[in-house]
Formats: structure tokens, sequence, C-alpha cells
């Protein structure tokens, strides 16, 4: 908290650290992954939208990974964790499969972000595709293992249709938010 | 706040993440291996959240119900029409009833009937479809120590009903909450009559909107638009609730198309008829060890008619006490035969 500017990175004149402008910095900062708790929140709520369940893999998925690449300092290990919890407990899979998947979405963006971050949007979305479509694999086969049953194909296809298609909205949702009212700089 | 070496918080940072993974195959397993742990945790996370859905459903039901509203003073008119003769045709089912009504005592007074006590409900408000691609459920708010009216707590085993038919069942209390298995849920299996060939058969939840209709007797064919009722013979049931109606969705496909409007379940009715004869699987979605072999009923195993003379014995009654939620509008649950043939004799 009591950290100094660094002028080597933001030079300039800067104002001084008020307490209200530290909170603000603190909101911006923690923005990314309020909005996901939100997110999960609200999905779960009987908002009686169509397939109202099937947008919520998809949702966190592309939340968890945007800002895994292009901001981890707001989307850490441990809240991706805590996401992962709230939404285990809230939907009504078996604990664990959600923080697993979502962990490794967290990690695969973090792995690559210093490649991604530099790519266009389309070869960020590609990337997103396989991601998704590993974890969908990934959560589907857990399921089926627990269940002791080989469960339909179909209903995964159908997310990880529809994580794809969220992801270009939620990314000029979020990119908006990393330039505008998410970013800690601006405070 | 701790100042830490930077080599010691790279090293931190660079253990967070394959801790956390380790963490999460923990609660997997531990998920797995003690179920009632993550249930405890579920119904607690349960109990947490539903006062805030049922304050956010009330603001979401008041817009829904502007949004009907104006849909329905379009076709105002024509639903007038449609309502005068549909209550043309109700009343003169109404006399037939009652006169069914009045024959049925007359019979039970000359045969000793003993009547069937009344079982005691709650209703509850469904605050969320906590449905998942793999199981189907809807989560229930209810005030804390609802008392039945004799004296019976909420419990796990009791039968769900809405306005039209059968919804499910209880699989989870909570203080402030429960959960409905539903019966399209992929583990639902329901034991059920198909009411004009008295045949026993089984419906199998697939998760899709329509069960499938399995185990009939080879020599029964269920017929397009038949009604299915349940069936008492694994005792989890009362015999008797309105299902839905047989359709096929191909060439020896049978599908039961629910009465219960499951894509929107408002508020349900949770009766307990004291039939625990079997344990039901922890939760849905997963079939306990050795659990789903309990569901099945033998192929051919036959209700009998005792089973509906019982079931449509509650459905004249239930007019008069109403008690019993078996009449979809419109629909009288009473042997046609004899209802023509009051019709005639009137």
């Amino acid at each position: 908290m009591s950290r100094q500017p660094r002028p080597e990175r933001h030079p300039g004149i800067r104002p001084r650290p008020t307490i209200w402008r530290r909170l603000d910095a603190a909101g911006r900062r923690a923005l990314p992954a309020a909005f996901s708790v939100l997110l999960v929140l609200l999905l779960c709520a009987p908002l009686g939208l169509p397939e109202q369940q099937a947008l919520l893999p998809g949702t966190t998925m592309a939340s968890v990974f945007f800002w895994s690449v292009f901001r981890p300092a707001s989307m850490p290990a441990a809240v991706v964790f805590m996401l992962g919890l709230l939404y285990d407990l809230l939907s009504f899979s078996p604990p664990g499969i959600a923080i697993l998947t979502l962990l490794i979405v967290h990690a695969c963006g973090l792995g690559w972000r210093h490649g991604l971050a530099r790519q266009g949007f389309l070869l960020v979305w590609m990337v997103f595709l396989l991601v998704a479509a590993g974890v969908i694999g990934l959560d589907w086969a857990l399921m089926s293992a627990f269940s002791q049953r080989l469960l339909p194909p179909q209903p995964a296809l159908f997310e990880l249709a529809l994580a794809t298609g969220l992801y270009p909205l939620l990314s000029a949702l979020f990119t908006w938010a990393h330039r505008g009212i998410a970013d800690p700089t601006l405070a | 706040m701790f100042r830490l070496s930077i080599q010691l918080r790279q090293a931190l940072a660079k253990l967070t993440l394959p801790l956390l993974v380790a963490l999460a195959c923990c609660v997997m397993l531990l998920g797995q291996a003690d179920r009632r742990v993550a249930e405890q945790a579920r119904v607690a996370m349960s109990d947490a959240v539903a006062p805030l859905y049922s304050l956010l459903a009330r603001p979401i039901d008041g817009l829904r119900g502007i949004a009907g509203e104006t849909r329905h003073l379009v076709a105002v008119s024509a639903e007038n029409q449609r309502l005068r003769e549909e209550n043309l045709k109700l009343r003169r089912w109404y006399d037939v009833a009652m006169a069914l009504q009045a024959e049925n005592a007359t019979l039970k007074a000359n045969l000793n009937w003993i009547p069937e006590p009344a079982p005691s409900f709650v209703t509850a408000r469904a605050v969320a479809d906590t449905s998942q691609f793999y199981a189907r459920s809807i989560l229930l708010s209810v005030a804390p120590g609802q008392i039945l009216a004799n004296h019976v707590t909420l419990s796990k085993d009791m039968v769900a009903v809405d306005a039209a038919g059968l919804v499910g069942r209880v699989t989870e209390v909570g203080s402030r909450s429960a959960r409905v298995m539903l019966i399209t849920d992929m583990s639902s299996r329901v034991p059920v009559s198909l009411e004009s060939s008295h045949a026993a058969a089984i419906m199998e939840g697939t998760n899709a909107a329509a069960p499938r209709l399995t185990s009939y007797p080879e020599d029964v064919h269920p017929e397009e638009g038949e009604r299915v009722v349940t069936n008492n013979v694994t005792n989890v049931f009362p015999a008797g609730l309105p299902v839905g109606t047989v359709h096929y969705i191909g060439p020896n496909n049978p599908v039961v198309e629910p009465y219960a409007q499951l894509g929107h379940v408002v508020v349900v009715r949770l009766f307990d008829y004291g039939l625990a004869a079997i344990t039901p699987p922890d939760s849905p979605g997963r079939p306990a060890s050795g659990g789903s072999s309990q569901h099945t009923v033998p192929k051919g195993a036959v209700g009998g008619s005792r089973n509906l003379i019982r079931g449509s014995a509650n459905s004249i009654e239930a007019p008069g006490d109403g008690a019993l939620p078996v009449t979809r509008p419109g629909r009288l649950p009473i042997d046609t035969g004899t209802a023509a043939a009051v019709i005639e004799r009137g």
C-alpha cells in the first residue's frame, strides 16, 4: 500500500495519493474480479433468460481468459479459485470441476500472455477457442467419469459454440473497461 | 504489510498456481469421497443466496407480468370467445363430475370405504432454476422452520407438484431452501401407469424437455395422447398424480409431455405422503452406489386396478377439498366411458 510511484515507469508530475484516489485505484483494480463474481451470481439468479445456465461457463471462461492475458494483476489465481468455488456451489455440478477448469484457463492465459498480448484480436480468439475446447472436453470427461456413464456430447458442443460466440462481445466490453473504468492509472 | 524479498515473492508467485490446482483436485476428490460435505456446503450457499434471489425475483416477476399483460391485451377478444366456449363445455363437465361424485359417495358408503387421509402440503416459491447441462433441478425458498399442517417439517422425498402436474422430488433440504430434482433430470425414474391400458411403465428423465417412456409390457402400445399418471409400485409416489401425455417422437419411441410447466416453475406445492420407502441418490446427476438399481421396477409389474381405482377416487375428490392437484384445465381425470354414459343419462 505504501509503495512509492516508480519514476522510471511513470515519469511526470503525479498527483498526491489521497485516500480517495487510493480507493479509486483499488476499486479499478478489483473491478474485473468483482464483475466476474457478479456475473456468476446473476447468471444463477432467476432471470428467466433462455438457455441461462448455458451462458455461465462461456462467460466465466471468457472473463478469466481475457483478464489473465491482459491484466493478470486483477485476476490472480486465488481469485480464480474463489470464482470456481462460487460457481461450483451455486450450480449443481460436482464440486471442484469448475475450479480446475477455470484454473487451467487462467494458466493458459497467463503462460501465453507475452505472445498473445501483442497479437491481433482474431488470433487471441482462436487461442481462446482452443483452450475452451480443451477445457470443456475435460469437463465432459470428468462429468462422465463421475456419473459412470457416457454423457451425451451435444451439450458440451453447444457450450463450446456459445463460449466462442460470446467471447468477441465480452472482449469488446472488457477492452473498453481495460482502457477506461478498470484502469488504475487513470485514478 | 510484510516486505518480502523479490526472490521470495517471485517463488511464491510461481508456486501459487500449482498449489491451487492441487487444491482443486483435492476439492474434487473430497466431493466424490464424502458427498455430505459438498451437500452441506452447497446448502449453506443456497441458504445465503436464496433471500437475495427472492428479492430479485419480485421486480423480474413484475416486468414479466407487464410484458404478459400487454401481449394478452392484443388477443383479448379472440381469447374471450374461446373462453366462453370452453366455459360452456366445462360447465357440462362440472355437472358430470358432480353426478359422479354423488354416485361415488353412495358406492363408497355401500362398500364401507375408508377414506385416505388428505396429505399435508406446503407451498414454496421457486427462486432459481439450478439446472445444469447434466442435471435438472430447481431451488425453492422456504420460510425458516415452516411447519406443515400436521406438524410435519419439510423433508427429503416430498413430492413436488405445480398447478398442472408432477414436478419432481425434494432431494436436498436446507434451513431456508430446498432443491427439487425435476422429472426431466437424467437420474429421475418415475413409476407411472398408462391410464387407458392400465399398464405400468417407467418414465425415465433424459435432461430433455420430455422424459422417455420405457419398460412398458410388450403387449401394450402406449397411444398418442394417452394420459400418464403416477403409480405407487415402489411406494415413492402416490398413485394417480397426473404426469403428462404420451407423444411419439419417432417410431417405437414414446415420450411423456409433462403437464407441469418445467421450463418456468414459479410456485410448487410439496406434499408429504409419508412414502419414504426408498432412499434417493444423494444428488441428481450422479447415481449413488447401487442407488439407481433400486429405482427400477421389474418389467410388467402392473400396479393393478386397485391403484387406478384409488387414483381416480383421489381425482374426483380433489375439487372439493382442494388438496390434490389432479385436474388439468379442460380435462377431467375420470373414465371417459362412464362420463359419456352420464352425459347420455343426463
